[in-house]
């Protein structure tokens, strides 16, 4: 049995059609839609490279079943650049040096994009620390990524200062 | 993954219908049932998704003073929900201090209160497990223990109930509303979870094809909100489950101790609620001598279930230390490490 499920997708609507409920989100993208910018690290909700936002909410994509997210927008990793001209949240990890082997960068990038638009953090370190539990790094590059976020955050700031002026 | 029927029922009455034929189960955010599929713990032969039933994530104030939370609210809206945090600041402190952001922006509450249990040998299916497999043997008897029960346990199963959320909602007497083929009913949650006993694969009151709809805290429990703070000691700062937690809630007028509520988490297979502890406090002004021995109550009963005798020391302590944080006052902003004993002092109280 076929099963058919509306995304949108960095923008663009999608209808899909799963011969199998048992496709998650990260599944979807990487294997069917070709969007490999989200990475499968455990699978299992513990390590955070799979975070992508689902109407505008970070999520794990391993412990989302597709099917289940009919009618929902999905913004990834391929999506947050305009262009050529990098977020502000991808600047500031290449800035601060916010990784090593990259592996989880996405997923690191994807939630930090939510923290911001969540607000609830400010320029608290501790806050950014706790905030960002969710995504592991093996590579340890977590004093870097406190501090892209922390840069990311002034850099909006100042970009919506410059706005209101 | 095992392959499974999957059905999307629009209303409540549908979904319980769909879900009553045996080898059903509920799906909502998935965080814990799709991880228990992928392990094959879980094999469930349908799934009933009830994430598109309408007017099951709405949080209500009720005519009486309480709150009715639907039980597709997400933890993350109910944590950050001003209004909520202010009436049961123990109840968003416990939800901020689980799991991680992107855990807590999907994860339900019904889906919290139904999770399973952490129990390592639950998860392995290569190990004797009875909750898993009924008549297997426990193999965490011999095994690793540090999670595992020292109250409530049996021989047959000493795992623990890991939720955080349930711990300040047993303590505030929360109530779960149920729908079932026989109609809806509704359950103290105290009186939810089941103590493992001879038959630990029964984990709850639930009948099958019954689904959770909604979680009540009456009116009273926000007579605490002045002093109330949940307190979990775990394996690392954020993002773990606890070894031990616990949630306390003081009404103090004029210094005087008028009413008191504790329940600890991590100790047992469901939230634990520490009544004979309570009464001590009555009465009392609030000291460490007297948090001691309520803490002391608390655990009487306590008995490591294998190389996990700390825990009732740590408990003890944590009940100690999380009455005196709620004497203290509930901070005014929620602490950067919700929980946490690490937690830097909490600045000014949020209510006089």
């Amino acid at each position: 049995m076929d099963f058919s499920t509306t995304l949108t997708i960095n923008g663009v609507t999608r209808i899909i059609t799963l011969d199998d409920p048992r496709v998650t989100l990260l599944d979807l993208l990487r294997e069917r839609l070709d969007l490999t910018g989200t990475k499968k690290g455990c699978d299992r909700g513990q390590c955070g490279a799979c975070t992508v936002l689902v109407d505008g909410r970070r999520i794990n994509s391993c412990l989302a079943l597709a099917i289940s997210l009919d009618g929902a927008e999905i913004l990834t990793i391929e999506g947050v650049a305009q262009g050529d001209r990098l977020h502000p949240v991808q600047e500031a990890f290449i800035a601060c040096d916010g990784l090593q082997c990259g592996f989880c960068t996405p997923g690191q990038i994807m939630s930090a994009i939510a923290l911001l638009q969540e607000g609830l953090a400010g320029d608290d370190p501790e806050r950014v620390r706790e905030s960002m539990s969710g995504n592991l790094c093996r590579c340890g590059a977590y004093q870097g990524i406190t501090e892209a976020v922390l840069k990311a955050q002034k850099a909006i700031d100042a970009a919506n200062r410059k706005e209101v002026a | 993954m095992r392959s499974f029927d999957y059905v999307r029922p629009a209303t409540i009455r549908e979904a319980v219908k769909a879900a009553a034929e045996s080898g059903a189960a509920y799906l909502a955010a998935g965080t814990n049932l799709l991880d228990l599929m992928k392990g094959d713990v879980s094999r469930p032969k349908r799934l009933v998704d009830i994430t598109h039933i309408p007017d099951l994530d709405r949080i209500e104030d009720l005519s009486d003073r309480g709150v009715r939370i639907g039980a597709l609210v997400r933890n993350a809206d109910l944590a950050n929900d001003a209004d909520f945090g202010r009436r049961f600041p123990a109840v968003a402190e416990a939800l901020l201090s689980g799991a991680s952001a992107q855990l807590r922006n999907a994860a339900t509450v019904g889906g919290n209160i139904l999770q399973r249990t952490r129990c390592a040998y639950f998860y392995d299916t290569a190990s004797a497990c009875n909750k898993r497999a009924p008549g297997s043997g426990c193999a965490a008897r011999a095994g690793e223990t540090r999670h595992h029960a020292i109250l409530g346990w049996s021989e047959s199963c000493i795992a623990t109930h890991s939720s955080d959320f349930c711990v300040p909602l047993v303590a505030l007497d929360a109530i779960v509303e149920i729908e079932g083929r026989i109609g809806p009913r509704e359950v103290p949650l105290e009186a939810f979870h089941r103590l493992p006993a001879d038959a630990p694969d029964r984990e709850s009151v639930l009948e099958p094809g019954e689904m959770i709809i909604a979680v009540r805290l009456p009116a009273e429990a926000a007579h605490f909100a002045a002093h109330a703070r949940y307190l979990k000691v775990r394996d690392r700062t954020s993002y773990a489950f606890a070894v031990v937690s616990a949630a306390a809630a003081l009404r103090i007028e004029a210094g005087i101790i008028g009413e008191a509520r504790i329940a600890l988490g991590g100790v047992a297979l469901k939230p634990w609620r520490a009544r004979e502890a309570e009464h001590i406090l009555l009465g009392a002004r609030g000291d460490a001598s007297l948090f001691r021995r309520a803490a002391e109550a608390a655990l009487a009963d306590a008995k490591p279930s294998g190389d996990n005798g700390f825990k009732v020391e740590l408990a003890r302590r944590v009940v100690a230390r999380a009455l005196a944080l709620a004497a203290a006052g509930t901070p005014e902003r929620m602490p950067a490490l919700a929980g946490s004993p690490f937690a830097a002092a909490s600045g000014v109280p949020a209510h006089g």
